[in-house]
C-alpha cells in the first residue's frame, strides 16, 4: 500500500489492522492478525457499553468558550511552533485534546478557566487588551514573564500564571506528542510487529556495554 | 419490579465453577477435556482478545491518549474491564483501615490485567513456619506441585531460565528476550550493588508452542497488557476457556452474579443462584460438584453469604476461618532518569510486555528485621507515548544541559521541542514485590448494613500492615537507592520514604494478589479447605483460586492457583470416578 494513502486510512480509521500489518511489514516476518470488530462512536478501539455512554456525554458536552479556545490555540503554537522536525499544535490539534480532556479530567477545569482569565486580566493592566487581542510581541512578552519558573520565583504578582503556564504546557506537550505527528517527532518506532534481536550493535558499542555469552546462548534470536 | 421467579436451569451439570479467571480457567480447561459437563459462570461480560481489540493502537486513536478511567484505571487500552470501583458494588472498610479491592468483570477474569510474571514457590515457601517459626505450613510441599508446575509450563508456556536457584526453581523454559538496554545498565548497577539480576520468566510465547495451532509466537509490541488478538500471551479467556468450549463440554454463563452455593439437608452443596445482569431475573444452575474460583476476597463472601441450617456460619465455615489471613504482596517502587541515556539513538525496543529481567529474593532473612523477602520488578525505556509524556518538563530542563547547551527551566517553543526529545527514553524504574505476613487479625466479612444493587451483602475489609511489611518497603527502599545510585541514575519519584508514610508501602490490595481467605489445612479447625483445595466441611465443593494459599511467598501468584487448579481438577475426576462425590 502506498504510505501516504495507507497514514490517511489511519487517520480516518478506515482501514483494518491487517491490512496495516501488512502494509508497515519491515521484515519476512509474516504475522496474520484478524481484524477487529467494528466500533461505535467513531472509536477504534474495543469499548463496554459504559464506556460508550460515557464518551458520548463527553462529546455533546463544551466546556471551554470559542475565546477561552482561541486563546488555548495562540498559547499552545507559542508553546509547540512549527519547527524543521514537524509542525505546530494547533497542526496536530491540540486545541480539541485540550477541550476533551479538561472534560475526561475535571480537575483541569478550574486551573485552566481561571488561568486564561488570569492572563487576560494581567494583558488588560500591561496592554489593555486581552490575550488573544494583543500583538504578537505583546503575546510573548507575557508568556516570557510566566514560562520561566526560576526567573519568576520571588514576584508574588506572577506566581499564579506560572502555575497555569506550567499546566498548560503540560497539556500541550502531552497532546501533542501523543499525535501521529508527534510520535513521528519523537521517533518512537514501535507498535509494529517485528521480532526483538536486542540492542542494535552500534548501540552496544556506543555504551560500552555487551551481552554475555550466558544470555547469547540462551536467549531467543531470530536470523 | 413484577413477580420475582427462580429459573431452574433445566440442565444438571457435572460441575458448576463461579469465576473464570486463572483457577476456573483451569479447572474448567481439565474437566471438559476430561469429558465432564461444565457449567461456567463469570460476573463479566464475553472477552476475546482477537475481536475485543485495544493492541497496536497508536495513542491517538485514544481521545484521552490512553489516560487511565475509572472503567480502566492501568490506562484506556488496557484490556481488564473494571477495577478499583464499580458502580452499585460498593465495599466497605473497618475504621481505620485500608484495602483497594481490584474487580475484573469479564470473561477471563484477572488474568486479563496481570504482567504475565509467572513464577514458582520454592520448597521454602511451603514451609515458612518450619523455618521462621511465623505462620503456618501448607499441609503440602513443592513435590507435591512440582509435576503441576511443569505441566503448566508445557501447556501454557513460560519464557525464563534455568538457574539452579533453591527457592526459584528451575522449570520448562521458552528462551528470554535479551534485555534491552536500560536492563544492561540495571544489570550492572544492580551487579555492583549485590542484587541479583536474571532473565524474567513470563508467560509469553517468543516461540511458538509445539503442539499448539490456536496460538501464535510473540510479535514484540510490548503490549500483553492489551490483550493478544493471536494468543502470544496467556490470558485465561484465550488460552483456557476457549478450548474448553471447543470441547462442547463447557457452557459460559456470562453477566451472571453469583449469590449463593445452594445445598441440601445433608449440607452438600447442589449447585449456585446467581442474579442475571441483563434481566436481572434468579436462576438456579445445579452441578455434582461445585467450585468457587472468583477471586480470593469474591469467593469467601460467596461462602460467607451461603448460610443455611447445616452451615449457620457460612459454607464450610465452622473453622471460623473462611475471610481470614487476607493478604496482598507488598510494593514499593522508586524511578528516575538515567542522564547516559539522554539523547539516545532510537530503535524499536518495545520487546515483550514486560521485564526482560528481573531480580529474584537474594538475602537470607534470619539477618534481617523482617521475616519474608521480595523480588524486584524493572522498567523504562522508549515506551510508546501516551498521556503524561513531557509534563513536568520544566523540573528537567534546567537541570540538564540540552544537547551541551545549558537553559532556563521551563521556556516553551522550538527550544522545548528539542528538550522532549532529548529527555525521551531515558526513564528508568523499579518496584518490590514481597511477601506478607498472612494473620488472623487481617480479614474481610460480611458488613451487615449494606448490600451491592443486586441485593447481595458485601465485603467489609479489615488489614493493617505490621512492622514486618513495613520493615521490608524501608529494605526496598535502600536497596532501589543504591541500585539507582550504581547505575548512574538520577531519582525523581519514589525517594519520599520515611517512619510517617511506612516508608512508602503501598496500601494493602493495591498489588493485585489477593489470598488467603480460605486456607487450606490438615486441621479443620483451623483451615477452610483440605489439601486437596477441598472443603474440609463440604466435601462437594472446592475453591481453587487465592483463597485457598497459606502463605503467598515473594512470587506472584497465578502460576500457583494454574497448578493447584489443574490439581483439584484431577483430584476431583478421580473421586467422581471412584464415586466419593
Amino acid at each position: 500500500m502506498d504510505r501516504r494513502k495507507s497514514i490517511k486510512a489511519l487517520i480516518m480509521g478506515t482501514v483494518s489492522t491487517s491490512v496495516l500489518l501488512e502494509a508497515c511489514k519491515d521484515s519476512n516476518t509474516k504475522i496474520a492478525v484478524k481484524p477487529e470488530a467494528v466500533n461505535t462512536a467513531g472509536l477504534n478501539y474495543d469499548r463496554t457499553p459504559e464506556e460508550l455512554a460515557d464518551y458520548k456525554k463527553l462529546m455533546t458536552d463544551k466546556f471551554f468558550t470559542d475565546d477561552e479556545l482561541a486563546t488555548i490555540s495562540i498559547l499552545a503554537d507559542i508553546i509547540i511552533p512549527k519547527d524543521e522536525v514537524s509542525g505546530n499544535a494547533s497542526e496536530a490539534a491540540v486545541p480539541a485534546f485540550i477541550e476533551f480532556i479538561v472534560k475526561d479530567m475535571p480537575y483541569h477545569q478550574t486551573p485552566m478557566r481561571g488561568g486564561l482569565r488570569w492572563l487576560d486580566l494581567q494583558c488588560m493592566k500591561r496592554y489593555d487588551k486581552g490575550f488573544k487581542d494583543c500583538s504578537q510581541q505583546q503575546q510573548i512578552e507575557m508568556v516570557d514573564l510566566i514560562a520561566y519558573p526560576e526567573k519568576a520565583k520571588g514576584k508574588p504578582e506572577l506566581t499564579q500564571g506560572v502555575v497555569f503556564f506550567n499546566k498548560m504546557r503540560d497539556l500541550t506537550v502531552t497532546g501533542f506528542y501523543t499525535t501521529q505527528m508527534g510520535v513521528k517527532d519523537l521517533g518512537y518506532l514501535g507498535n509494529t510487529p517485528n521480532q526483538w534481536n536486542g540492542v542494535p550493535d552500534d548501540v552496544l558499542k556506543q555504551y560500552k556495554v555487551a551481552y554475555t555469552e550466558k544470555e547469547l546462548k540462551e536467549c531467543v534470536s531470530f536470523t | 419490579m413484577g413477580q420475582l421467579n427462580i429459573k431452574k436451569q433445566p440442565k444438571q451439570y457435572d460441575v458448576v465453577i463461579v469465576g473464570s479467571g486463572a483457577g476456573g480457567g483451569m479447572a474448567s480447561y481439565v474437566l471438559s477435556k476430561a469429558g465432564l459437563k461444565v457449567c461456567l459462570i463469570e460476573a463479566g461480560p464475553m472477552y476475546d482478545p482477537a475481536k475485543n481489540v485495544t493492541q497496536l493502537k497508536g495513542p491517538w486513536e485514544s481521545p484521552r491518549r490512553g489516560a487511565s478511567t475509572k472503567f480502566r484505571p492501568f490506562g484506556d487500552f488496557d484490556a481488564c474491564y473494571h477495577g478499583w470501583e464499580i458502580e452499585g458494588e460498593p465495599y466497605t472498610h473497618a475504621p481505620g483501615t485500608q484495602w483497594d479491592w481490584w474487580r475484573a468483570r469479564m470473561l477471563g477474569g484477572r488474568t486479563n490485567h496481570w504482567g504475565r510474571i509467572s513464577l514458582r514457590f520454592g520448597p521454602k515457601d511451603f514451609k515458612r513456619r518450619s523455618i521462621d517459626g511465623l505462620g503456618d505450613d501448607w499441609p503440602i510441599g513443592y513435590e507435591d506441585v512440582k509435576p503441576f508446575y511443569d505441566k503448566v509450563d508445557k501447556m501454557i508456556g513460560v519464557f525464563g531460565t534455568n538457574e539452579g536457584l533453591e527457592n526459584d526453581p528451575d522449570g520448562f523454559f521458552l528462551p528470554p528476550p535479551k534485555p534491552r538496554l536500560h536492563e544492561i545498565l540495571i544489570k550492572n548497577g544492580a551487579t555492583k550493588a549485590g542484587v541479583k539480576v536474571i532473565p524474567a520468566r513470563l508467560s509469553i510465547l517468543t516461540k511458538p508452542l509445539p503442539d499448539n495451532k490456536d496460538r501464535k509466537g510473540c510479535f514484540f509490541c510490548s503490549q500483553c497488557s492489551r490483550g493478544c488478538q493471536v494468543y502470544a500471551d496467556f490470558s485465561s479467556s484465550s488460552v483456557l476457556v476457549k478450548p474448553a468450549i471447543a470441547t462442547g463440554n463447557t457452557d459460559v454463563i456470562a453477566n451472571a452474579m453469583a449469590r449463593e452455593v445452594l445445598t441440601n439437608k445433608e449440607g452438600l452443596a447442589t449447585g449456585v443462584s446467581y442474579i442475571n445482569k441483563d434481566d436481572l431475573q434468579e436462576y438456579q444452575v445445579q452441578g455434582k460438584v461445585v467450585i468457587l474460583a472468583a477471586s480470593a476476597c469474591e469467593s469467601s463472601r460467596l461462602m460467607l453469604n451461603s448460610k443455611s441450617q447445616r452451615h449457620p456460619n457460612g459454607i464450610s465455615n465452622s473453622s471460623n476461618v473462611v475471610g481470614k489471613y487476607l493478604h496482598d504482596s507488598t510494593g514499593a517502587g522508586m524511578g528516575g532518569y538515567i542522564p547516559g541515556l539522554f539523547g539516545r539513538k532510537r530503535y524499536n525496543e518495545d520487546g515483550v510486555g514486560g521485564m526482560h529481567v528481573y531480580s529474584p529474593w537474594w538475602l537470607d532473612n534470619k539477618k534481617l528485621d523482617f521475616p519474608r523477602g521480595y523480588h524486584i520488578e524493572y522498567g523504562g525505556g522508549m515506551g510508546m507515548p501516551g498521556y503524561g509524556i513531557g509534563m513536568g518538563t520544566e523540573k528537567m530542563n534546567g537541570k540538564y544541559a540540552v544537547n551541551g547547551k545549558k537553559k532556563e527551566a521551563g521556556g516553551y517553543g522550538a527550544s522545548l521541542k528539542e528538550d522532549i526529545r532529548y529527555f525521551y527514553g531515558a526513564g528508568v524504574g523499579m518496584a518490590g514485590r514481597g511477601e506478607a505476613m498472612a494473620l488472623e487479625s487481617n480479614y474481610c466479612e460480611i458488613d451487615p448494613g449494606v448490600v451491592d444493587k443486586y441485593g447481595i451483602p458485601v465485603l467489609r475489609f479489615n488489614v493493617k500492615y505490621s512492622s514486618y511489611e513495613i520493615n521490608q518497603a524501608k529494605h526496598m527502599k535502600e536497596t532501589f537507592r543504591e541500585i539507582m545510585h550504581e547505575m548512574g541514575a538520577v531519582i525523581t519519584w519514589g525517594d519520599d520514604a520515611t517512619a510517617e508514610n511506612d516508608y512508602g508501602l503501598e496500601t494493602p490490595g493495591k498489588i493485585i494478589h489477593e489470598a488467603g481467605t480460605a486456607r487450606m489445612g490438615n486441621d479443620p479447625k483451623k483451615s477452610a479447605l483440605n489439601k486437596w483445595s477441598q472443603a474440609h466441611d463440604c466435601k462437594n465443593l472446592f475453591v481453587v483460586d487465592g483463597a485457598q494459599f497459606v502463605s503467598q511467598a515473594d512470587k506472584n501468584i497465578t502460576w500457583t492457583i494454574l497448578a493447584l487448579s489443574m490439581r483439584a481438577s484431577e483430584y476431583i475426576i478421580d473421586e467422581l470416578k471412584k464415586n466419593n462425590i
